[in-house]
């Protein structure tokens, strides 16, 4: 059982070997991630929101219901650590 | 005595970088649309403030300043900031946290987008602030 599972993660690790030869390089810009819509975000930044720094617009503008998402996330780990580790008495404060 | 330690070193120490890691907190905030910052890293520095005044000062000293249940209380209130503005939008006819259609007068488009990409920061700021200091009280809750 042991050498079974060996050797499925060695045909797995050969897949994974023999599809990387045909990612794009690393910084590639030519890559097909960044000729969609990266090229637009970087021109049109400045002229659209008046903001120099590119990631901040992306961020909070082009990609703004993600960050939305992203808060809320971080909302709920705050009320479940507060739910599970026991809430505040009104003699505590 | 308002300290929790014996100690001139930690005292003093908290006392003087406090007021510094707010300052700079504020300061990663609202220059985020310039350098690297912005709401989360900046929320952080302030949570990171007032959790060393949690540990260096008198327990109840600081829960007197900032009571441990303002915690989720401000998590929320950023959240509804970021979660009304593009309510905002959307009333002023625009999509869902479309900048552009903000009811602010006199601003054209890209300066509008500006203001809201700043408001949003603001409420994540506040969020991230609000969470992290609360986990740390439920964390060091005492039985």
């Amino acid at each position: 059982m042991k050498w079974l599972s060996i050797i499925l993660v060695g045909i797995f690790a050969a897949f994974l070997f023999y599809a990387e030869v045909d990612m794009p390089a690393y910084g590639d810009p030519e890559a097909p991630g960044s000729v969609h819509v990266s090229p637009e975000y970087i021109e049109r930044t400045y002229e659209d929101t008046h903001t120099p720094n590119i990631v901040t617009s992306v961020l909070a503008d082009y990609r703004g219901f993600d960050t939305l998402g992203e808060t809320t996330v971080i909302f709920t780990a705050g009320l479940a650590c507060y739910l599970l580790l026991g809430g505040w008495k009104r003699h505590d404060m | 005595m308002i300290c929790r330690f014996n100690s001139l070193i930690v005292n003093i120490g908290c006392r003087i970088i406090v007021p510094f890691i707010f300052i700079y907190g504020l300061y990663v905030i609202v220059f985020g649309h310039y350098s690297a910052g912005g709401g989360f890293q900046g929320g952080i520095i302030l949570a990171a403030g007032v959790i060393l005044m949690r540990l260096c000062v008198d327990r109840k000293t600081t829960y007197k300043k900032y009571p441990p249940r303002m915690g989720l209380i401000l998590g929320a209130i950023g959240v509804i900031i970021y979660a009304s503005t593009g309510i905002v939008t959307m009333l002023a006819g625009g999509n869902y946290l479309d900048y552009a259609f903000l009811p602010i007068q006199g601003m054209d488009i890209p300066d509008r987008r500006y203001y809201g990409i700043l408001i949003v920061e603001l409420g994540v700021a506040l969020g991230v602030f609000g969470v992290m200091t609360s986990i740390f009280d439920s964390l060091t809750k005492e039985k």
